[in-house]
């Protein structure tokens, strides 16, 4: 039997210590940085911001990426669990780290109902009609939360909580790195083939079997779970709530960073996330020429997403893999 | 009882009558074929035997259970599998899941393990690697099981959709033109495989193809479509002779 393929290989027992290395080395770096008070408040202020747009992309990389339906609503999810969360922990009057686990199971919960609700019909939709609903389902979400009263309306809900900045840098980071492993486990599982089959194909993957609404449903819930779970972050990193800071806007942004970060890729996802997030405030110092950097950088990154320099990286490395394998069958 | 039975099967798209009266029998273990010219309604009788459509007449029953109106998926579970006249696989998924995507009927486990990746997922996702190993070792694909399936050459990807449609143990497999596209030395070995299949998985085999070789050399019975309708039905070599059959493909 081949043995590149079947059961979890050293390779594969190597990868994972890696991840962990990776995981402990940038956690101690993170607190080195944040206890010996080495950077500057600026660079700080954005610490949290980097792990929560992690989360976003992170998450929705598993619609756009694995899935394969492009959607535009993902700030809306966000915005339903921020404020959800926000208005728990406000009524709450607990230890802190217990009212915002409570608040962040419930601002997930709920995004995650919405999504059901909204995924049954949304979802039978493809392509672009997909994604100009799901781009109006955020706007709707905005303006009803901008309409309401118990929500603060368009003043903002304050009085929240700060629970989560970056003193709280391990709750956040915990959080950051539960949501990047269950992604990718469940990525790499049954469902999630059978959600990147649909991805490839959807009519074999009904043709053996795979129900493709129940798939699609279930990648939508997950995905708008965890977009919930940073909206409650985030709610508890500002303070305050207000619903412009939830416009298409923000949902084109994560998406950005999955589509720069080369789509069905975690790992990607996760670095154009923490880029992106740095970029503006290290180039606030070129101030003027800021966003003009900002744009040349941008797409820089896209350009080499495609080029021929990263094509042949990877055909370098796939060469390499096809002469192990035939080694190994000699 | 027959496997299959079909009796007065048909469809209109518009005012064509793709499919019209169309009887089918298929027997356990058999290997019966699906002829007829360009555009006869061989595709669309595998469309609507496989949910993709629904008929507007007749009946279809596998093992005397009914068919019609059930989804694609359910129908996989009830014991048909196909392949694609023009090929459909994972492309950008490996060789290895394509087969494994199927196999998650048979060896499934909770969306909580999922997750987490405890419990019976290292034992199943195991089982799952050595059941498509050996569905792949059939087809010879093991060797490439690692690559994309967009990477595999014509010949290869054909075989692809044969063992994943495997995978999904069916009682009833219908190959939609597996010899397209393919050299007489591929179409050669791919008769092997053919009779290799259905006696190893124990399974029977409806096919559509246009070569002739490969239709008279390992189909036992036939069934010939024009128009929409059966023209002729029997044993292979009766059928191959029949006058209006060779009409029908050559032409007046
Ligand atoms: N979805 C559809 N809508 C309208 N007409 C259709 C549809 N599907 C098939 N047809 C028509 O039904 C007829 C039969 O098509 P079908 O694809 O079943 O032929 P076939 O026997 O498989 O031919 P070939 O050997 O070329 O594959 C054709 O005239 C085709 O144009
Ligand atoms: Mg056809």
């Amino acid at each position: 039997m081949n043995k590149t393929s079947a059961g979890k290989t050293p390779a594969k027992y190597g990868k994972i210590v890696l991840n962990i290395l990776i995981t402990l080395a940038v956690y101690a770096v993170m607190m080195v940085v944040i206890q010996g008070g080495m950077l500057s408040r600026q660079m700080t202020s954005i610490i949290i911001p980097c792990c929560i747009n992690v989360m976003l992309a992170v998450s929705l990389c598993l619609l756009v990426g694995y899935l394969g339906e492009l959607t535009l609503g993902h700030a809306g999810f966000m915005s339903i669990g921020a404020y959800a969360g926000a208005l728990l922990t406000n009524y709450l009057d607990m230890p802190p780290v217990a009212e915002l686990l409570i608040g962040m199971l419930a601002g997930g919960i709920i995004a995650s109902v919405f999504a059901v609700v909204i995924g049954l019909p949304v979802l039978r939709l493809k392509g672009d009609y997909l994604a100009i609903v799901t781009l109006g389902f955020g706007e709707i979400i905005r303006s009803v939360i901008n309409s309401l009263e118990f929500t603060g309306g368009a003043k903002g809900l304050s009085g929240i909580g700060t629970y989560a900045t970056y003193k709280n840098f391990t709750f956040v980071y915990i959080f950051v790195i539960l949501t990047i492993l269950l992604i990718a486990n469940l990525v790499h599982s049954r469902h999630g083939r059978a959600i990147t089959a649909v991805r490839d194909n959807y009519i074999a993957a009904e043709a053996i079997g795979i129900h493709v609404g129940r798939f699609k449903t279930m990648a939508f819930v997950i995905s708008a779970f965890f977009a919930g779970l940073a909206g409650v972050i985030y709610a508890h990193n500002v303070g305050i709530l207000k619903p412009a800071n939830f416009d298409y806007n923000k949902s084109i942004e994560i998406l950005v960073m999955v589509v720069l970060g080369g789509m069905g890729n975690i790992k990607g996802s996760i670095i154009a996330a923490i880029i992106l997030t740095l970029l503006p405030e290290v180039l606030r110092s070129a101030a003027d020429y800021r966003m003009l950097l900002y744009s040349i950088v941008l797409i820089a990154m896209m350009l080499f997403n495609n080029s021929r320099f990263k094509l042949a990286i990877v055909e370098k490395r796939n060469l390499k893999k096809a002469a192990e394998i035939q080694k190994e069958g000699e | 009882m027959a496997l299959l039975e079909v009796k007065g099967l048909g469809i209109s798209f518009g005012g064509l009558r793709a499919v019209d009266d169309l009887n089918m029998e298929v027997d356990r273990d058999s290997l019966v074929g699906l002829i007829g010219p360009n555009g006869a309604g061989k595709t669309t009788a595998f469309n609507l035997l496989t949910g993709v459509y629904e008929p507007t007449d007749g009946i279809i029953n596998l093992d005397g259970v009914n068919l019609v109106g059930k989804k694609p998926p359910e129908i996989c579970e009830a014991g048909i599998a196909r392949t694609f006249q023009n090929i459909r696989l994972f492309s950008q998924m490996s060789v290895l899941d394509n087969v494994k995507v199927p196999l998650h009927h048979h060896l499934s486990y909770s969306l909580a393990e999922s997750f987490l990746h405890l419990g019976s997922y290292r034992k199943k996702e195991k089982e799952m690697d050595e059941r498509a190993m050996e569905i792949l070792s059939v087809f010879d694909l093991d060797k490439q099981a690692d690559q994309l399936a967009s990477n595999l050459p014509y010949g290869k990807q054909r075989k692809l959709e044969i063992a994943r449609a495997l995978a999904t143990e069916p009682k009833l497999l219908l190959l939609d033109e597996p010899a397209a596209g393919m050299n007489p030395h591929e179409t050669e070995e791919l008769m092997n495989t053919i009779r290799l299949v259905r006696d190893r998985f124990k399974v029977a085999i409806l096919l559509i193809e246009h070569d002739m070789k490969l239709v008279s050399g390992i189909c036992e019975y036939l069934y010939v479509l024009n128009f929409g309708t059966e023209l002729a039905s029997g044993k292979t070599g009766d059928v191959l002779n029949d006058p209006r059959v060779i009409k029908a493909y050559l032409g007046e």
